[in-house]
């Protein structure tokens, strides 16, 4: 009879996948974020075809044409030009690619760099591990922005040594992330079986402990993007990122300072576009962290 | 009249697969004086129904009965503002985690105190003395000393003294004590239980015991009920309770004493476990595990019947030997 | 307490050093010559380089020249700008305070703001005002700052006329720089109209900065007012029959606070990030202001000395951040 009842309820259970989508689901700005953050990708991944311009070309008759909805728009270019007569639309969607692109690769590089390193502290121990870790606290007393300045102005302005100069503020974070998770796994009981069992350090680390640290590592990176397009963008605006024509949205509000009085579009767009995105990532990442971590589940 | 009296007292509590029945149809009553034993497994809401009389169930709980009347003062009724002067003062409540129970902020002696004055227990003088006194009277020595120690400097053992010393500090009627010694090493757990029980008999106040060792049941408890899956399924004297439990689920419990399994080669276990909130079967709660189950007790909830003082939530009640009544054979 | 301190004093050191190695590094990882770089653009002859060279000791091995660095350092000697050929450590502490007021106003109003709201939350989860703030905290937090900046200098500035565009004080006003803090001094200058003028160039860019503290302090206070409120003591709490908002006041708020204090001490660091950008949308005469022109006129020896300055504030801060955690939270003080 018990075992009957048993039975019956199984199936009311649910499966894994669906009780992680259940739980993130539940977080409305979660999904919101996730929504986002689809119609970015779409929006980047189709910018060819559906930028009514080219994002460099300059129309010299329009200098500063307000968006479609002010007096004097021009339905030709929806959301107006910038001071070279640039269409800002197009420069917005190109610009989202760009931005994607940063945010993927400096994510993404972080992430790699600092989980080698951090796995690397928590399994060598000793020197090692307080020579790694006290180089990243040295990186984390410089406040970020100022770091990534320095380090740009070292290496001269540009995209690509403004998204290096963010992989190495960004590293700290990834750094003791994958070392507290790393070593917080190091001490169950199955990583010592598995070594028992005979496996070498390197099958230990990537193969036993690695997927075990995966989910705080996740969370980071999708909060990470956020914090890689924010910094970037800011580089840019100093002058330090992308150059000019490149879309990216940072260099873009860097260009139209001086128009504020006249051209409120010039200014509003881009930055927007960085909120928005910066907060879709932010949004995502909050909701996986709180789908992946069982202990903040109510 | 009864000190502490209730009649189907409720607690649900919203989850996000709808309601949850944690304590349903209780009934408690406790004399003046009197020690009462509130025994089942984990999760069987003997906890949250004690927790329901101090108002302690938090928001999305939600508390319901037909009556809930302490020394003759109608607790449903009664503005939170009133019932709060109750609270810590005639009623107190001791509970499982001694470590946790205490604010790790503020020295435990400020925290008895704080106890004192939100009921102007004593003069505002006095409230030093009155705080040396309740660490004497609950066992911490060199009390005066002890009073500026933070909850992290004292063992477990000390923490439920000191909690037990703020429980009854302002001389409640009924003292609560939930589980107060299962956190504890088996050494302590003696002491603090003959803490409670003098305590008890000292300051004449009524005792709700919770607990889910029937060993301690039997040397301390008057009266004693039986909950399971968050409804009372028995209620007896301690003694008659021992000798001729009536409900399946009670005498499966003392079945499982290593003390009463003398001779045999295993202990008699319950197979399964509590339902919980995806698995409550339909009928009885204890189906899926009763040795005694009928065709009626899978489709038909049982209630609580029998002679007042004897009562039991079963269909076929035991005898004296230990055999179903009521069953066609 | 004092071995604590003493303890905490000796683990910075290490930190310090590979602080001050860094930023000796720096000047070196520049392309060209150290030399080259301090004349600027003008050129210098071959045999005059060589020269200098030798006398700054720049044909010694690198471990020695870091050396006579950490000497100079041990000095006060941090370097000659360029450009106006005034000492670095001058030039600081002419602008500091300015960065100062600025950040402490920020983080003031930021947490003046922000704890209330997240307590609110937190008592009151699930409730419109709940997901308001937790939506507005979003935003916040992702704001990016130098937009934010631009934004409400647009509204407030241009279109309304409110508050002026930038600077510290109107021009019409001379105050003594007494103190250094414009308020303070026009505190003292006791004149209405310069108050108010300090003020009114003091907000906007107080608000900017504060923005991502404030999202944050009311998230944290918020997240961790719910953690505490779910702690036995809480309960234990209540089960004394003490009123609602001692229980949130003074048993809550007290634990809840732990993590947030130490959330807004390290975000000092932040804090001084966010600086360098609202100093330079709204002219605000600091160090984050100077940097960046440092590095628009090439000028590294200040570039060097500042961002050294700047990270051993943040390490002096953060020990702070530390030693109050510590009578905030009785378990750790051992």
């Amino acid at each position: 009879m018990s075992e009957l009842s048993i039975q019956a309820a199984a199936p009311a259970i649910p499966g894994r996948l669906r009780l992680f989508w259940r739980s993130f689901a539940e977080n409305r700005g979660a999904v919101l974020g996730l929504g986002i953050m689809v119609v970015l990708i779409v929006v980047a991944a189709l910018a060819d075809v559906i930028a009514p311009h080219s994002p460099i070309e300059q129309f010299r008759s329009h200098f500063l044409t307000p968006p479609i909805w002010e007096a004097g728009g021009d339905p030709a270019f929806l959301l107006g030009t910038d001071d070279v007569g640039r269409d800002m639309l197009s420069r917005l969607i190109y610009g989202a690619r760009l931005s994607l692109i940063i945010g993927f690769s400096v994510a993404s590089l972080s992430l790699v760099a600092g989980t080698i390193l951090g796995l690397t502290a928590a399994f060598a121990g000793g020197m090692v591990d307080i020579v790694i870790m006290r180089v990243m606290d040295i990186l984390l007393v410089f406040p970020s922005l100022l770091l990534a300045i320095v380090i740009v102005a070292i290496l001269g302005p540009g995209l690509f040594n403004a998204m290096l100069a963010v992989v190495v503020v960004t590293l700290p974070g990834y750094t003791r992330l994958a070392r507290a998770s790393a070593l917080s796994e190091l001490a169950r009981d199955y990583v010592t079986a598995t070594r028992c069992a005979g496996a070498g350090s390197l099958r230990l680390m990537f193969d036993t402990v690695l997927p075990n640290c995966l989910a705080p590592l996740i969370v980071q990176v999708s909060l990470g993007f956020a914090t890689a397009i924010l910094d970037a963008a800011a580089l840019g605006f100093l002058g330090l990122g992308a150059q000019p024509p490149t879309p990216e949205w940072g260099t873009m509000l860097s260009g139209s300072l001086q128009y504020y009085q006249r051209a409120w579009w010039v200014l509003a767009f881009p930055g927007f576009a960085i909120l928005l995105t910066v907060m879709a990532f932010n949004l995502f990442g909050d909701g996986l962290r709180d789908a992946l971590d069982p202990k903040l589940k109510r | 009249m009864a000190l502490l009296e209730i009649r189907n007292l409720a607690v649900e509590f919203a989850t996000a697969r709808g309601r949850f029945r944690a304590v349903d149809g209780v009934d408690v009553t406790i004399d003046e004086g009197e020690i009462l034993c509130v025994v089942g497994e984990s999760g069987s809401g003997k906890s949250v129904s004690m927790l329901a009389v101090m108002g302690l169930i938090a928001w999305p709980g939600r508390v319901t009965a037909d009556v809930m009347r302490f020394a003759g003062t109608d607790l449903l009724g009664l503005p939170s503002r009133q019932r709060r002067k109750l609270v810590g003062k005639d009623m107190a409540m001791v509970f499982q985690e001694p470590m946790s129970s205490l604010n790790p902020c503020y020295p435990v002696g400020w925290q008895i105190a704080e106890a004192l004055r939100a009921h102007n227990a004593v003069a505002k003088p006095k409230v030093r003395d009155r705080v040396v006194e309740l660490l004497d009277q609950v066992g911490i020595p060199a009390p005066a000393s002890r009073m500026g120690a933070f909850p992290h400097q004292l063992s477990g053992g000390m923490n439920q003294r000191v909690m037990i010393a703020m429980a009854i500090a302002c001389n409640p009627r009924l003292l609560i004590a939930d589980e107060p010694t299962t956190a504890l090493d088996v050494t302590i757990q003696k002491q603090i239980l003959d803490l409670l029980i003098s305590l008890q008999k000292q300051g004449g106040m009524a005792l709700a015991l919770i607990t889910h060792d029937m060993g301690v049941v039997a040397e301390t408890a008057q009266r004693v009920q039986v909950m399971y899956a968050g409804q009372m399924v028995e209620e007896q004297l301690t003694d008659s309770l021992f000798s001729a439990p009536r409900h399946p689920y009670t005498a499966a419990l003392l079945d499982a004493l290593p003390e009463r399994a003398m001779g045999r080669a295993r202990l008699p276990t319950i197979p399964g476990v509590v339902p919980g909130i995806d698995d409550r079967p339909s009928g009885c709660l204890f189906n899926p595990r009763c040795r005694f189950v009928q065709e009626r007790c899978l489709t038909t909830p049982p209630q609580l019947e029998g002679p007042a003082g004897a009562r039991a939530r079963c269909h076929t009640p035991l005898d004296a030997a230990g055999q179903p009544t009521g069953v066609a054979a | 307490m004092l071995r604590f301190l003493l303890r905490r004093v000796t683990l910075i050191i290490p930190t310090f050093v590979g602080v001050t190695f860094l930023s000796f590094m720096l000047i070196h990882l520049v392309p060209g010559d150290p030399i080259e770089v301090r004349v600027g653009e003008h050129g210098i002859a071959p045999e005059r380089l060589a020269q200098l060279r030798h006398e700054f000791g720049l044909d010694q091995p690198l471990w020695q020249q870091f050396l006579t660095y950490e000497v100079q350092l041990a000095h006060g000697d941090l370097g000659v700008s360029v450009v106006t050929r005034d000492t670095v450590w001058n030039e600081f502490t002419t602008l500091f305070p300015a960065t100062v007021e600025l950040a402490v106003c920020a983080i003031i109003f930021a947490m003046v703001v922000g704890l209330p709201l997240g307590v609110i939350a937190a008592v009151r989860r699930g409730s419109a005002f709940d997901y308001g703030l937790m939506g507005l905290s979003v935003t916040g937090a992702s704001m990016p700052i130098f937009w934010w900046g631009l934004m409400v200098i647009l509204v407030f500035s241009v279109s309304l006329g409110w508050t002026p565009v930038s600077g510290r004080i109107s021009d019409i006003y001379f105050v003594e720089p007494w103190s250094g803090f414009m308020l303070v001094d026009c505190w003292f200058a006791d004149e209405a109209g310069a108050c108010a003028s300090a003020w009114g160039h003091l907000i906007l860019p107080m608000i900017v900065l504060g923005t991502i503290p404030l999202a944050t302090i009311a998230r944290m206070t918020r997240s961790s007012m719910l953690e505490v409120l779910n702690e036995d003591y809480i309960r234990t709490a209540r089960a004394k029959g003490l009123s609602v908002p001692r229980v949130v006041v003074v048993h809550a708020l007290r634990n809840a606070l732990i993590p947030v204090v130490t959330v807004i001490g390290l975000s000092v660091s932040s804090l001084l990030g966010g600086a360098i950008l609202t100093e330079t949308i709204f002219s605000w005469p600091g160090v984050g202001h100077w940097l960046v022109e440092s590095i628009q006129r090439r000028d590294y020896p200040v570039l060097q000395g500042g961002t050294l300055l700047v990270a051993v504030l943040v390490i002096l801060v953060n020990l702070g951040v530390d030693v109050t955690y510590s009578f905030l939270n009785p378990r750790i003080r051992r």
